[in-house]
């Protein structure tokens, strides 16, 4: 089969071209099409028949006529093309530069869909990485291989958790860092400068690939984008050998687009107009992260969704969180507290930590550290909660103690620095500091050895 | 392909879901599609056309590309090899395909679930004559499939007559005649040491039983507290991170059932990836060998083709109900049932078909009853008696349980084990709520429990969920006037729900040797920690004050006792008990001594 040129559509609507009698069309093939002022617009066909072909349009369907619309069928597959240059560069949601410098030129060329990985293929991700986030490292450990997004709200400072964890990421005792694949979806202009400006003063651009679709871009291009980024980090991770870490952002953005285009399509919607193939559209993206046997890179995911209303049972960070390794969940209540990074500890997870964490990866009292710490503070959030009905004076001594541990540990444990890259050393001596507040009989999940070892207690 | 195979053409391709022209053929056929060879099977007709769900991704497909009918439902291959082994969502090798396609899972691939270069050892069955009638679960013979799982090679369902030849002891491939058999109608049916069966049907047994015994899953709260049968089907619903997977993971690991299918469907590649590496590496705790040779995997990641994600589960159940007929009891989990079903309303949604609830079909309720009730007790037509117990976990959106699926699954389930996000939050592992969750078994385990470890075992369970319930009740008065409003009984009652929480519900699986609980082990903590609720309660009833009791350090180390000592080392929880009944005594004899001396 070979290109084929049709002059005339039959449909335009929602992002969507319809095309009648076209036969024999691919499905899932690229599309050019060309408008009568002569500008290309890229698409892919969405459903193919003999009678009809649905073209998706990535840059929208505005302004174009049905008359002079000319639709090429370029028999292949939405690709991009991948070399080592790709590094440094910032490129659109199909691969094309958004930098003023000329597109990459190589004969490696893949297919952005991507497949699954074969689950008999994959490796289990046991490597711990250091974020120097003590609410990450000490309670949620990430580690390589891993997706682990970040749940946030509107306002709620997750672009800036991201920025830092980019740049303190480290293997513990390794200096070798990560190559970067940033795609955004969606955010807004001062958004994407945020990041580009953090990359270029931390000196790591040159190690960094964006993917980057702006606000007041064409959304059905979103659709792609988080294909093009992954395809690239692939290739950097599997071809080159590197350590990879995507940061995408926002998610939501990403699933709103796909809304727009199912609805379009007229698919039955499922939850708040969502499609219901929204978990595994969601699924594609996510799980093409992790390790795989014999291979020396590896890719880790961080994807940033923006949960609408602050509402974490939404469809979008719901399913999300059904894919994912955990979550790291921002709370609203510690950010108007001022504390820097609001990171609200008892929705976050970590599926991962337990193989990643212990006496040969970071220290032997860190898993039962995290319970402590975890019944500790569910138990202050309680008490937390009880003071502010009857007041703090009615409490139990006991309780007081626990009220003041809350206190402390919001302040001290999950508040840092946006600097301040804490070693896994010094986040679990602090917890232990904390949890040093408690009689010795209150730490029921620590054992007699790490009470021991660590406990400063006065009894 | 078969004789049976006919050509058509391919008009439309919507996603999964493609529309192609060939007249005769039947709803639920196999058909590969287009030049790839793409599988997928039909799943409804209308006039010449037919509509297909394929099981991989149909990217590069065109309208005018051949579609072949191949005469056969979708079917899965039963013979000796199964365990052991990783299979897809449509019983494809998963490690033979790494071989062949690498990394990544490449389109159109047919490779055959059971390997045909190996040979068995067959044994025939002694008794056994030639001329004999056999019939559906006749023993033909063994073969050792596993170190420890002898596989019955069965008389298949739909043959029977006159054994006319019956292969001798040796060495056996796949495909070769082990039997035949004289119909009666005269036709001969060549038996092999394997056979195919459509996943659709229930395969057949002789008689339905009620289960007797009790699923031992080495897990306090699920085997003390809401047990399962043999045979019983049950739920775990949750919200993410409330930890059905680990749960999943403890039955598939620590339980009494001979064989162990785990269906991991729509889940996480990674969380696969932990089972297939940690699996091979764990002992089974009732035979000392490998887990491996007891289980086996379905395994369909999220990012797999959804149709396949579907068929997993009745893939699954076949090849459970498969061992069952050799008179073995098989657990299959299926990881999640949530996800089965949002890949019926995927496909449903394709096709146009009205949504009722939230976008699934009208047909999601009497689809799952019709998995579950595939579970069961059976007598089989052979082998005695054998029984698939069905464990779902359901991935409830927004953890809210009325959703659809939550809510229809547990109109058909017994068991309904109900995790929940604040005692996840809490680190209480396993989140299993003793409030919301269920047991329709309880009366019948109780019968096990009082033969074969403790005859108070119904009425201390009861105690237990009675303080604990009283335990919620005093918790709200306390969240809304303060902990100063109770009395000293009420505050020890707290504290001995306390203990039944900590030292008996929350048990670790991370923990070496608590991750196991004996069902002996099970009763000496519970009647430990009712124990000491009860003595205490007497001493608070003489006016001993609450902040003493709950100082003692014994209280400390009865919670620590569930880690300290293995079901191996009962007399060490006796000594403990044994200590605090001395302790408590002391208190006792002191304070009423304190009393003498103050008339």
């Amino acid at each position: 089969m070979s290109v084929k040129e049709y002059r005339t559509a039959a449909e335009a609507r929602g992002g969507l071209l319809i095309m009648r009698a076209t036969p024999g069309v691919a499905f899932g093939d690229r599309v050019q099409i060309e408008d009568h002022s002569g500008t290309r617009r890229n698409g892919q066909v969405i459903r193919s028949s003999d009678e009809e072909v649905l073209v998706l349009v990535f840059e929208g369907t505005d302004d174009l006529d049905l008359e002079d619309t000319w639709v090429r069928f370029l028999d292949e597959p939405v690709e991009i093309a991948l070399s080592p240059e790709l590094l440094g560069r910032v490129f659109n949601g199909l691969g094309a530069p958004r930098d003023d410098r000329p597109p990459i030129l190589s004969n490696i060329r893949r297919a952005v869909a991507g497949s699954a990985i074969n689950p008999a293929a994959r490796t289990y991700p046991r490597e711990f990485i250091q974020t120097g986030v003590s609410t990450i490292d000490g309670l949620n450990s990430l580690v390589r291989g891993q997706k682990l997004p970040i749940f946030s709200g509107s306002g709620l400072p997750h672009n800036r958790l991201a920025a830092q964890i980019v740049r303190q990421a480290k293997l513990k005792d390794e200096d070798s860092s990560f190559s970067i694949v940033f795609a955004a979806m969606g955010v807004s202009y001062a958004d994407a400068k945020f990041f580009q400006d953090e990359f270029a003063s931390s000196g790591v651009l040159r190690n960094v690939v964006m993917f980057i679709n702006l606000a007041d871009d064409p959304p059905v291009e979103r659709l792609t984008l988080p294909r093009t980024a992954l395809t690239a980090a692939e290739y950097l991770a599997y071809d080159l050998d590197r350590h990879v870490l995507v940061v995408m952002t926002d998610m939501t953005y990403y699933a709103e687009a796909l809304r727009e285009v199912a609805t379009a399509k007229g698919d039955v919607p499922a939850r708040k107009g969502y499609p219901g193939y929204l978990y595994s559209d969601l699924a594609e993206i996510y799980e093409r992260c992790g390790r795989i046997h014999e291979r020396h890179g590896s890719i880790t995911m961080m994807p940033v969704v923006s949960m609408p209303s602050d509402d974490i049972t939404h469809p979008i960070p719901d399913l999300t969180g059904y894919i994912t390794e955990g979550q790291i969940v921002l709370s609203r209540e510690l950010h108007n507290q001022g504390v820097y990074p609001p990171v609200h500890i008892s929705p976050s997870l970590s599926r991962l930590m337990k193989d990643g964490i212990g006496k040969d990866d970071t220290r032997e009292d860190h898993p039962r550290v995290a319970a402590q710490l975890y019944a500790l503070y569910a138990r202050a959030l309680e008490t937390r909660n009880l003071a502010s009905i009857i007041g703090a004076d009615e409490l139990s001594e006991r309780d007081r103690r626990y009220l003041k541990f809350a206190d402390a540990f919001d302040e001290r444990f999950v508040g840092q620095g946006e600097a301040e890259d804490r070693s896994i050393e010094a986040t679990l001596n602090l917890a232990w500091e904390l949890m040093s507040m408690f009689p010795r009989d209150t730490l029921t999940r620590m054992s007699e050895t790490d009470l021991a070892k660590h406990y400063q207690g006065s009894d | 392909m078969s004789e049976h195979s006919r050509i058509g053409v391919i008009r439309d391709i919507n996603g999964p879901i493609v529309t192609i022209d060939l007249p005769g053929i039947r709803n639920g056929e196999q058909v590969k599609i287009g030049e790839l060879g793409l599988f997928g099977e039909v799943i409804a007709l209308s006039g010449q056309q037919a509509i297909v769900q394929t099981y991989e991704s149909t990217d590069g497909v065109r309208p005018g590309e051949p579609a072949i009918g191949l005469g056969w439902p979708l079917s899965v291959e039963l013979g000796p090899g199964l365990l052991g082994g990783i299979f897809d969502g449509v019983q494809r090798p998963l490690e033979k395909i790494a071989l062949q396609s690498g990394d990544y899972i490449r389109r159109g691939l047919d490779v055959p679930a059971l390997d045909r270069a190996r040979t068995w050892e067959f044994e025939p069955n002694a008794e056994l004559e030639l001329g004999a009638q056999v019939g559906p679960g006749t023993v033909l013979g063994t073969v050792p499939e596993t170190q420890t799982i002898t596989h019955r090679v069965l008389v298949p369902p739909g043959v029977s007559g006159e054994l006319q030849e019956i292969a001798p002891a040796g060495d056996y491939e796949l495909e070769a005649t082990i039997a035949r058999v004289r119909g009666a109608a005269g036709q001969s049916h060549r038996l092999k040491l394997y056979h195919r069966w459509p996943v659709r049907k229930p395969r057949p047994y002789a008689k339905r039983d009620d289960g007797i015994s009790p699923l031992i899953t080495g897990q306090r709260v699920i085997d003390t507290f809401f047990p399962q049968l043999k045979g019983g089907k049950g739920a775990v619903p949750g919200p993410f991170g409330a930890g059905k997977t680990v749960v999943q993971q403890q039955i598939a690991r620590w339980s009494n059932a001979d064989i162990v299918i785990y269906v991991g469907c729509g889940e996480r590649g990674n969380e696969l990836v932990d089972v297939l590496e940690t699996f091979p590496q764990l002992d089974d705790p009732y035979t000392g060998r490998k887990l491996m040779e007891r289980t086996l995997l379905v395994a369909n990641t999220s990012n797999m083709p959804v149709v396949a994600r579907e068929a997993s589960v009745y893939v699954g159940m076949t090849m459970a109900e498969y061992y069952r007929d050799m008179g073995y009891d098989v657990v299959m989990l299926a990881d999640s049932t949530s996800r089965w079903a949002e890949a019926l309303r995927e496909v449903s949604g394709r096709l146009g078909q009205m949504p009722v609830e939230e976008g699934y079909p009208a047909y999601l309720a009497s689809r799952l009853a019709a998995v579950y009730e595939r579970a069961g007790r059976v007598q089989t037509h052979g082998a005695g008696s054998g029984s698939v117990t069905l464990i779902g976990a359901v991935s409830p959106p927004g953890g809210d349980f009325s959703e659809p699926v939550t809510s229809h699954t547990k109109d058909i389930i017994e068991t309904f084990w109900a995790l929940s996000k604040e005692l996840a939050d809490a680190r209480h592992y396993p989140s299993i709520d003793w409030v919301t969750s269920f047991s329709a078994h309880v009366h019948t385990a109780a019968q096990w429990w009082a033969a074969e470890v403790d005859r108070g075992w119904e009425r201390r369970r009861g105690e237990a969920l009675a303080l604990l319930a009283r335990d919620a009740e005093l918790s709200r008065i306390v969240n809304l006037v303060g902990p100063e409003a109770l009395s000293s009984a009420q505050r020890w009652e707290l504290e001995g729900a306390a203990l039944i929480k900590e030292a008996v519900l929350q048990q670790s699986a991370l923990d070496e040797v608590d991750t196991f609980c004996s069902p002996q082990k099970q009763f000496a903590l519970l009647d430990l920690a009712l124990g000491i609720y009860d003595m205490g309660a007497a001493l608070v009833g003489m006016g001993v004050p609450v902040q003493e009791l709950q100082g003692l350090p014994l209280l400390a180390k009865t919670r620590r006792c569930k880690s300290m000592y293995s079901s191996e080392q009962l007399e060490k929880i006796a000594e403990l008990r044994a200590d605090v009944e001395q302790e408590f005594e002391n208190i006792r004899l002191e304070y009423a001594r304190q009393g003498e001396h103050a008339q």
